[in-house]
């Protein structure tokens, strides 16, 4: 081609190279999870300082004799496997919402866009409310997170199936088939919470908000196992995932199975919502905001948007529980209220520096 | 990068009832730069698209070197082989220069594969053959019309491929932008099938061209003998006066009036 043709290179030419930004964006994430973790864990009704949270963690990992009885129920037993539940919901459902907003090309789309998650709150809502000896007898079994797993498993297999197109499953008849799927199961959700006692209502209403008080260490060992895997499994498709946000005809021309990649990328982020949300309800907006701020400050590459994003996810989460515990002490807010009204502006401030390039 | 041979043997694409394309056979010899012509609507694009392994055909084959390019080849080796430089994607696209024409490389690594330090000089090759050297980091959303389809030519080029598909890929472009890009994938000394719209372009820059109708292929040859008044009369429905390109002696399509009213499907 004539290099006449070629402009010289403007002030965007210039701008910092974006592995710079990444490095930087890293970097400011990774130092930030001390901090944040730390004083998440310090704060509550009784404030405990770092020094002595350093003191339990190495009593326990060390197996040395607990110091303070006490100390040590608060710090080991209660919050750091809350502020660590908090992390992992955060982290997965910013990795399942990237993932989902590559597969369905769809900038709003996050980990609920499928109906996995309205799935997951009918059939737990339904356990918390029917209060029937058979429900009794099925929560005794499999308990409300069993529950919210299994019916989001469910709705995930009923969006797949009517989600395609001569056989192949089509993104926009994704997106409606979940949306439509979605305006059906919350339709019932509300209809089971009409029927309820005020008293069961709060307990209810917290899990479709989304909480992470129930936290504790044998609750942890199942999203971590799954979130990890994901992660892991994602990270290796970046590059596919990068060639999907080209187009579907670019991702075939190169090499992909466009049809595979996308049915496997659904499956595997809808089990990492699932398994994110049966422990802790129905967290929003983390999953939409992570992904697009990230997207916004470094760019599309999943290389980096995966890692960056989990850590931003993690990290927002872990605040908006801190913030959720301290506002209105000794009551809690659900996680959901805490994520929307601290993340929006903070998100609309975000798009407006970005002038909407992206 | 060397040319492989393509042949196109007898596809048929269908899609729901519609019969797309019909027993089309096309051989594009080694290196050749080879014209996918036809009014809109006519088979095309489906037709390319199965080369680019975007769309199974229904019967026949594609053949790169005599290997079946579905059957014989996965995917991946089918796409270090093939190429395309389609029209721009409608969607908002949120990479970089760089990262676009990176992931030309994709079919050459598995996953988790980490790459050389070969892939970022075929990367920066690429860059430099469409005259886009400092502008790696701009974001591609940002580039003009012209400056994309470089970028996505560059990716195709990172491909090393052997066999490049054309999809229109001109449309939109100023004339400028046109004859230089059509200039520069000739100068590879790849293989080339392209769809392309401008009959005066497809003259002056295909060894062999190939004409579709409603599917069906209903001439071929070089562009002096494909390109005459009466079959362009019949299959798009204009008029044409035919001269010789003042520097270049090739076939030259003057055109006036459509043949009749009711055909105006050549916009």
């Amino acid at each position: 081609m004539r290099s006449t043709t070629v402009a010289p290179a403007g002030p965007e030419a210039v701008r910092r190279r974006p592995a710079v930004r990444y490095a930087g964006v890293l970097g400011v994430l990774v130092a930030l999870i001390p901090i944040v973790l730390v004083v998440a864990a310090g704060t509550g009704a009784v404030w405990i300082p770092p020094d002595q949270i350093w003191s339990v963690v190495s009593a326990r990992l060390s197996a040395a004799p607990v110091g303070d009885a006490l100390t040590d129920q608060i710090v080991w037993q209660v919050r750091i496997p809350r502020v660590l539940l908090a992390f992992l919901v955060g982290a997965g459902l910013a990795v399942a919402g990237t993932v989902l907003q590559a597969v369905v090309r769809n900038p709003l789309a996050d980990p609920y866009v499928l109906g996995v998650s309205s799935g997951a709150s009918l059939a737990a809502v339904g356990l918390l409310t029917l209060g029937t000896a058979a429900g009794a007898g099925l929560g005794a079994t499999i308990g409300v997170s069993g529950a919210a797993f299994g019916g989001a498993v469910l709705t995930l297999a009923l969006v797949l199936l009517l989600g395609r197109r001569r056989g192949v499953l089509d993104p926009s008849r994704l997106l409606l088939a979940g949306v439509a799927l979605s305006y059906l199961f919350q339709a019932a959700t509300t209809f089971l919470q009409l029927r309820v006692s005020s008293n069961q209502l709060a307990a209810v209403l917290f899990w479709l908000l989304g909480t992470v008080a129930g936290a504790e260490w044998g609750k942890l060992l199942l999203p971590l196992v799954l979130v990890s895997a994901s992660f892991a499994w994602l990270l290796g498709q970046a590059r596919r995932l990068n060639a999907l946000h080209l187009g579907d005809d670019a991702a075939a021309s190169l090499g992909i199975d466009v049809h595979r990649l996308r049915l496997w990328l659904l499956v595997v982020a809808a089990a990492l919502t699932a398994a994110v949300i049966a422990v802790a309800g129905g967290v929003g907006f983390v999953g939409l905001v992570a992904p697009h701020a990230i997207r916004l400050l470094i760019g599309a590459d999943h290389r980096k948007l995966l890692p960056a994003a989990a850590l931003a996810g993690g990290l927002f989460l872990v605040l908006a529980d801190l913030v959720g515990r301290v506002v209105v002490q000794p009551l809690e807010l659900p996680l959901g209220v805490v994520t929307a009204v601290a993340g929006v502006p903070f998100f609309l401030i975000l798009l407006r520096r970005a002038g909407g390039s992206a | 990068m060397t040319g492989a041979v393509l042949r196109l043997d007898n596809v048929g694409v269908r899609i729901g009832s519609a019969q797309l394309v019909r027993d089309v056979t096309i051989d594009c010899p080694a290196g050749t730069f080879v014209g996918l012509l036809g009014p809109n609507g006519s088979g095309k694009s489906s037709l390319l698209r199965t080369v680019y392994r975007a769309l199974p055909p229904d019967s026949g084959a594609v053949l790169l070197d005599g290997q079946d390019l579905l059957r014989e080849l996965s995917a991946r080796q089918a796409a270090r082989r093939v190429a395309v430089l389609a029209q721009e994607p409608a969607h908002e696209i949120g990479f970089t220069v760089e990262e676009v024409i990176a992931a030309g490389r994709t079919p050459h690594h598995g996953a988790w594969a980490r790459w050389a330090s070969a892939d970022r000089a075929i990367v920066t090759q690429a860059v430099a053959t469409v005259g886009l050297t400092g502008h790696e980091h701009r974001p591609f959303s940002a580039l003009s019309g012209g400056e994309k389809q470089r970028v996505l030519l560059a990716r195709a080029l990172a491909q090393q491929p052997s066999v490049l598909i054309l999809d229109e890929p001109t449309n939109h472009l100023d004339i400028g932008t046109q004859l230089g890009l059509l200039a520069l994938v000739r100068g590879l000394g790849i293989t080339v099938l392209a769809a392309l719209h401008d009959l005066n372009l497809a003259a002056a820059y295909c060894d062999r061209v190939h004409l579709l109708q409603d599917g069906a292929l209903v001439a071929h040859g070089t562009p002096g003998e494909v390109l005459t008044p009466a079959l362009i009369a019949d299959v798009f429905g204009v008029t044409a006066h035919r001269v010789a390109h003042p520097d270049t002696g090739r076939p030259h399509l003057i055109f006036a009036d459509p043949v009749s009213p009711s055909r105006e499907d050549n916009s």
